[in-house]
């Protein structure tokens, strides 16, 4: 979170650090009078002690109260109230040249939209460094909360509503996000990535993505894997672009090849992870709402070689 | 009114009225606010060692990365009910069982203004708890505490896990509701001539206002919780958005209780600070007046920062920065509270004992947990650390540092008074230096593991993200805690039987409850003291007693009253006697009502109708006998006083105020 890669995170981080100087101060400052307080009491003798009520030395009862417990507060919340009007002011504005990106809280994965290009992809969401990004972030179940901790704060996605997320990436590199807000079960494995590109990157990214529609199986297992793949129930909740595997259930797995992990994060995108998840996703993120699919194990291999072809 | 001095009565000449019915009977049907208050404690003190135990599993699960302990069904569910029995069953109640036993003490009085009202608010929180512990056996509820919709509504969680939970709130709301009206009139309208609202002790102050704020704060949650069943049970659509509901509104009903809830239990741990720390220090809190506006300003600042709890819900950002102004400014009357501690330790002369301890212990964590506070009311910092570890650590410093802390200090405080035995001082300070430093040990490293992005309420993490070293710690300092406070139940049942027995005033301090015997008798003080000064065990000395007039205002100020088990009634402001109360008997009626109650919310759970109806039933017909029978219960007393009126009985001869207590020093008021 304070190793921030983008303007907004930058920011937020740049607040911490000035309150965590002011917080420093106050609670050395203030433990030191309670610390004071408790030794120099203890050292009393009992006589001074009955003194006390009104005849003693040294600062008044309501001095303590006027400068510890009012005026040095209110100076410091000053500072912070504007610190807070001032950065909120600049976050989450609309900038120029937005990359609108579609992004939907599932049980429990991430659904990713580029309306622009019309590409949809799963867990994995790649930005251009330098563009201004507006993440639009709903959710068709429960709530949950997309927190890339890098790049931004957390913002909802929430049933009913759409709410946006604005940031830009300084720097290329892939930064992991998490679910922030309790949705259930497997809410523990609900991470997914961003991928912050050069321009140039990006743009061979997403032209590849749009290509990929037009994908045929390059060779005879992966040929056998899609017609598995649309025969049996995979099709029913999942989606391959420019094949007849067209349900909406599940993640899109147009560029399933491509992605670094399967289920969110939970384990790598692996030929072997990938069976084992087709046989028995339980096994890998238990309570998840993926059904185990029995299928020959030729079968299961071919299915394993298409998807794992797709990129 | 006529004043006595030392006046006394033996058990003998009053007992007979007050004594309960001994076993069982006697168990189910007093009406004593003592033995209320105690259950209360002892009931939420099993709650504590419950949830404890829960949180320790949950760290034994996230010590290690990957981790096979629990799966994650059963970590949701841990998780919910630690925290729904912290706040819940834990929190809220316990400080109204010390409400219970020492407001009536603190300000000079018999009973509570409704004791079978306070017998039934017992009953309900017990039942509410056994409602939501039956749980365990089918299926605990696992949609957090907090139980957002729509994760907690019927499509997302078909089960009854989430009915135990949302209907036992509602249950368990009716008891805070009835306890805080119990309290309000109670401290209104039974003060002991003298002791007008300026004299108060800042203990009985913070329970006002605590009862404010329960009775308008628990009907928000009553009605989150209660609409979000009407969705679940009869298909209502309040918070389903495909029908038009809001689950927003949701979470604004939630946090518009949720957040005073945090000051309800926050108010009176300060105000048992406020107890503890002049008596040690030997010397009046600084600033009373300060120190009283700051619990009522807290009172009303604390019903306008809810949203700081929704700000990655995406609202408008000028309404999130009002919030977020309102939640900064709430720090000040705080930091006032603060700074009176810091100058009555100061000023007076300060004895470490264990409660004191506890108390200076709670002082350097509320410091870190309310800077943490400041900053989350920070609103872009929000962003980053809501729902991470970071709050959780935050809210741990609030809630168990300043909560659990004072708690922990006030059973070493007030022991002596409730048992006549001492806890034993070495074993309470060895308790709180383990408490103390494993508390730090499992909280501080979570602000980091927060800023590492580690997400609240996840059952388990992936090995390659750096937080497994931070989490083990975590874990252990929790193991650390966990002993800490066992050594403090230890202590306890040890020196129930062995403890070091103790007068009226074993600290020289200076509220009422200290000027009547340790336990106190049933019907807590012979004769109503007289209260001239804010400290009266150390201004008055010796404290002056009432003695009964002939008037019917004046006439249950004396030992009378005791006789004829009757309590003064007093104006609200200056405590001119207006009259008495008589203090019904022992009766079942309380207990018949709440299981009536308890029967129907059965009924709401299994969805038997049969069952909800006789529940109905037998709490209208309880409510209608309570109504009925007050008369046949308060039989005119036929006990004679045998001794003459203010002479003292040898064996309980009562030498009123600490005469030996020279030191004790005092300001004197007005």
């Amino acid at each position: 979170m304070l190793n921030g890669r983008a303007g907004e995170a930058n920011r937020v981080a740049g607040v911490w650090w000035l309150m965590f100087a002011m917080a420093t101060v106050v609670y050395v400052v203030v433990a030191a009078f309670i610390v004071i307080a408790v030794v120099r009491g203890r050292k009393k003798k009992r006589s001074e002690g009955a003194a006390s009520a009104g005849g003693d030395s040294g600062p008044k009862d309501d001095t303590f109260i006027w400068f510890g417990g009012i005026i040095a507060p209110v100076l410091i919340l000053g500072v912070l109230a504007v610190v807070t009007v001032n950065t909120t002011e600049v976050l989450r504005k609309p900038q120029q040249n937005e990359l609108l990106i579609q992004v939907t809280g599932k049980r429990w994965w991430w659904d990713i939209r580029y309306p622009a290009d019309k590409v949809t992809t799963a867990d994995e969401i790649h930005i251009p460094v330098g563009r201004p990004i507006d993440i639009e972030l709903t959710s068709d179940n429960v709530i949950h909360s997309f927190w890339v901790p890098q790049l931004a704060g957390k913002v909802d996605t929430i049933p009913g509503q759409v709410n946006h997320l604005r940031l830009k990436a300084i720097d290329p590199g892939t930064y992991r996000g998490e679910c922030a807000e309790y949705c259930g079960i497997e809410h523990a494995h609900m991470s997914f990535t961003v991928i912050a590109d050069t321009p140039v990157d990006f743009d061979r990214w997403m032209t590849r993505r749009r290509g990929i529609a037009g994908l045929a199986p390059t060779s005879d297992e992966m040929a056998q894997g899609q017609l598995v793949f649309t025969r049996e129930a995979c099709a029913g909740c999942h989606t391959v672009k420019g094949t007849q595997a067209t349900g909406t259930v599940g993640p899109d797995l147009s560029d399933f090849g491509s992605r670094r992990s399967i289920a969110s994060l939970t384990v790598a995108n692996t030929s072997a992870n990938l069976s084992r998840w087709i046989a028995d996703p339980e096994s890998i993120k238990p309570g998840n709402l993926m059904p185990p699919t029995a299928l020959s194990d030729a079968d299961r291999a071919a299915v394993v070689a298409y998807l794992e072809g797709l990129k | 009114m006529a004043i006595a001095e030392a006046p006394s009565v033996s058990e003998s000449e009053v007992g007979e009225l007050w004594e309960d019915a001994p076993g069982l009977p006697g168990f189910f049907s007093t009406v004593d606010h003592k033995r209320i208050g105690m259950r209360y404690i002892y009931t939420c003190f099993f709650f504590f060692f419950v949830a404890g135990l829960m949180a320790l599993v949950m760290r034994a699960q996230l010590a290690t990365p990957n981790a096979k302990v629990l799966g994650p069904q059963l970590y949701n569910e841990l998780f919910t009910m630690h925290g729904v029995t912290m706040i819940f069953l834990f929190n809220t109640p316990v400080l109204a069982g010390f409400g219970n036993y020492l407001i009536p003490l603190q300000i000079g009085t018999r009973d509570m203004a409704f004791p079978r009202l306070n017998a039934f608010s017992y009953w309900v929180f017990l039942l509410g708890g056994i409602f939501m512990y039956s749980s365990f056996l089918f299926g605990m509820p696992d949609g957090g505490w907090f139980g957002y919709v729509p994760l907690v509504s019927k499509t997302f969680s078909p089960g009854l896990n989430i009915d135990f939970w949302g209907l036992g709130i509602v249950f368990t709301g009716l008891s805070t509701t009835v306890g805080s009206i119990n309290f309000i009139v109670t401290i209104f309208k039974l003060r002991a001539p003298g002791m007008s609202l300026n004299r108060m002790p800042i203990f009985v102050w913070s329970m006002l206002v605590f009862s404010f704020m329960a009775i308008f704060a628990v009907p928000a949650v009553t009605l989150a919780t209660g609409l979000n069943e009407l969705d679940r049970l009869f298909g209502t659509a309040f918070f389903v958005p495909a029908l038009g509901g809001s689950v927003l509104l949701y979470q604004h009903l939630f946090w518009f209780w949720g957040h005073p809830e945090v000051y309800i239990l926050f108010v009176p741990a300060t105000g048992m600070i406020s107890q503890i720390v002049p008596t040690f220090s030997g010397r009046p809190l600084s600033g009373y007046l300060w120190v009283a506006g700051s619990l009522v300003t807290v009172g009303f600042i604390s019903f306008g920062v809810w949203v700081h709890h929704m700000f990655a819900t995406g609202m408008p950002p000028v309404a999130m920065a009002f919030f977020s102004g309102v939640s900064l400014i709430i720090t000040l009357p705080s930091g006032v509270q603060f700074f009176a501690w810091i100058a009555t330790m100061w000023k007076g002369r300060v004895r470490l004992t264990t409660p004191m301890l506890f108390a200076i212990g709670f002082l350097l964590i509320f410091l870190l947990g309310g800077i943490t506070g400041v900053m989350v009311a920070v609103l872009p910092f929000d962003w980053q650390v809501t729902d991470s570890y970071f709050v959780v650590a935050h809210f741990h410093y609030v809630l168990n540092g300043a909560v659990v802390f004072p708690i922990f200090g006030a059973i070493y405080y007030w022991m002596p008074k409730m048992t006549g035995r001492m806890l034993s001082e070495k074993l309470g300070k060895l308790s709180f230096w383990v408490m103390f430093v494993g508390f730090n040990i499992t909280f501080f490293p979570m602000h980091i593991l927060g800023f590492l992005g580690m997400p609240r309420r996840i059952y388990t993490y992936d090995n390659g993200l750096g937080w497994g070293g931070l989490n083990a710690m975590v874990s252990i300092g929790s193991a650390i805690f966990g002993l800490g406070t066992a050594i403090t139940l230890f202590n306890w049942v040890w020196s129930r039987r062995r403890g070091e027995i103790v007068g009226d005033d074993p600290w020289d301090a200076d509220s009422l409850e200290w000027s009547t015997t340790s336990p106190p008798p049933h019907y807590n003080f012979a004769a109503i003291p007289l209260v001239a000064s804010r400290h009266p065990l150390w201004d008055q000395r010796p404290l002056p007693f009432a003695e009964s007039g002939d008037e019917p205002d004046t006439s249950g100020l004396g030992i009378e009253g005791a006789i004829e088990r009757e309590t003064p009634v007093t104006s609200g402001i200056d405590t001119r006697p207006e009259g008495n109360l008589e203090i019904p008997h022992e009766t079942y009626l309380p207990f018949v009502l709440a299981l009536g109650i308890a029967v129907l919310f059965v009924g709401l759970l299994v969805q038997a109708i049969v069952v909800g109806v006789a529940g109905v039933a037998l709490a209208v017909m309880a409510t209608l006998w309570w109504a009925w029978r007050t008369e046949e219960d308060l039989p005119p007393p036929e006990i004679e006083p045998h001794a003459p009126v203010g002479k003292a009985h040898p064996d309980t001869a009562h030498t009123a105020v600490t005469a030996d207590a020279a030191a004790a020093p005092g300001e004197v008021t007005e």
